[in-house]
């Protein structure tokens, strides 16, 4: 049977179906266990990035190198015709699509990666685009989730720092929405509480949520505790200093957690999760950037094989 | 009604859009590119209402109004009316439903997003939540209130 995300544009989270959600998650935890290194032999994949990355462009290289794939593109669009010649993205797209057998691609510009997929011969995979989506990110937390707890339906799951910028906490609450039975909690500064267009996307599916003042407030309940870094720049240093020490993980805050309690976080973190944490077996977030790789190896295969042997 | 009448010359065939919101007129006659028609246009800004507020009008001859002008409309002016006229006479009555999609209308008021400088229409998808009107950018994601999208008229 063709699997539903053969030559399907994967643009944005919601986009993607609970279904094909669990069938990615799934295929990543295969993969991770046994290795396909054939794949993608004999595909050529695009991997654009027209704004810097480390995380998500090296994972992509890696996932497409482990499946057998030959990557092409660059890491800079600075020495492009987009930028030395005023081409437009429309064009570059038209032409890059037609060497390649899949198109990533990061860009700074929101909606990037929706006109890539109007303009592109192949299967278009967004790997940023300015401060809209992030779904390959989504993806590797579902599956940091579902490889930790088992599931992805009635998880108590709290989401901390910048909710109001974070595109990974819109991103991952949309996804988890999608399943049954789940709660979130936020904790955020009055500044970067969640905006109100998620919450009412939230309340009409009737996903239940709470907002609350600290991290130590919802331990004992939680499942999963989804770290975000709150930026500095967008305070003014006193208010920096006075509020951030509400919004920070030490392991002391942990003692009263839920054995099956995991902490991620998209990274790089700064000092929102102090160094001891990294010790305590709640610590998942070096473990959910590796499953970067499997998650995107598991996206690339099932977008580029219209079956896959299980 | 009838006062209106007065107030604003009859037309013998067109359309007229009464009920106009107060000031929301001159955005509609750019909208609907009328002050580059040859036909005659007639205009009535700040007309008395029988509740004591203010309404705008507007008087297009020899023209009809378009689906997606209406459609438009449904967005900047929802409970306007739109008359058809033909020999003095009201002919039809065109009632206004907010579309589930406006394209090529408005630009999106993210100033990041792509559709800026690239060869796309902007297409925003409609969202009626809590008595609130917001319009969805296909391309960029983001919702806007009806207002911040119509402002770039």
């Amino acid at each position: 049977m063709t699997n539903p995300l053969f030559r399907k544009h994967i643009v944005s989270i919601n986009d993607i179906s609970r279904n094909e959600l669990e069938l990615i998650v799934k295929t990543a935890a295969i993969l991770k266990q046994q290795p396909q290194p054939e794949l993608l032999k004999h595909k050529v994949i695009a991997s654009c990035f027209f704004e810097a990355s480390t995380r998500t462009r090296l994972s992509f290289e890696t996932a497409i190198q482990r499946l057998g794939g030959t990557v092409i593109g660059f890491d800079n669009a600075g020495n492009t015709s987009l930028a030395k010649k005023g081409e437009t993205l429309a064009d570059s797209i038209s032409v890059i699509s037609s060497y390649a057998d899949a198109f990533v691609m990061r860009h700074p510009q929101e909606g990037a990666a929706r006109l890539a997929s109007e303009f592109s011969n192949v299967p278009v995979i967004n790997g940023g685009d300015g401060s809209n989506q992030h779904p390959t990110q989504t993806l590797l937390d579902l599956f940091s989730i579902y490889e930790t707890q088992g599931r992805l339906d009635n998880l108590n799951i709290a989401f901390v720092g910048d909710l109001k910028y974070g595109r990974t906490v819109h991103s991952l609450a949309q996804a988890l929405a999608k399943f049954e039975g789940c709660k979130f909690h936020f904790i955020a500064p009055d500044a970067l509480a969640m905006p109100g267009y998620i919450c009412d996307e939230l309340d009409e599916q009737n996903v239940s949520y709470e907002t609350y003042s600290s991290i130590e407030e919802v331990v004992p309940e939680i499942d999963v505790l989804y770290m975000t870094r709150v930026q500095k720049e967008r305070f003014d240093e006193t208010e920096y200093q006075h509020m951030k020490a509400g919004f920070i993980l030490s392991a002391s805050s942990l003692v009263n957690a839920k054995p099956n309690l995991k902490v991620l976080h998209p990274l790089p973190r700064v000092d929102e999760i102090t160094i001891d944490v990294d010790k305590t077996p709640y610590a998942y977030y070096f473990q959910q950037a590796e499953n970067g790789v499997y998650a995107r190896e598991a996206l690339l295969a099932l977008v580029l094989n219209e079956t896959i042997g299980e | 009604m009838k006062n209106n009448h007065m107030q604003v010359e009859a037309i013998c065939n067109g359309y007229v859009i009464d009920h106009i919101p107060s000031g929301q007129g001159v955005k509609i006659l750019k909208l609907f590119s009328l002050t580059d028609t040859k036909q005659r246009v007639t205009v009535g800004f700040n007309l008395p209402t029988h509740d004591g507020g203010a309404k705008d009008l507007i008087k297009v001859e020899n023209t009809e109004i378009t689906k997606s002008q209406a459609n438009q409309l449904a967005l900047l002016a929802p409970n306007a009316t739109i008359n058809m006229i033909e020999n003095f006479k009201v002919t039809d009555k065109h009632s206004l439903t907010l579309p589930n999609e406006v394209e090529n209308v408005f630009p999106c008021p993210n100033s990041n997003c792509i559709t800026h400088g690239e060869p796309v229409i902007s297409s925003f998808s409609i969202k009626k939540s809590k008595g609130n009107i917001g319009l969805k950018c296909k391309y960029c994601e983001k919702t806007f209130s009806k207002d911040i999208v119509t402002e770039q008229v």
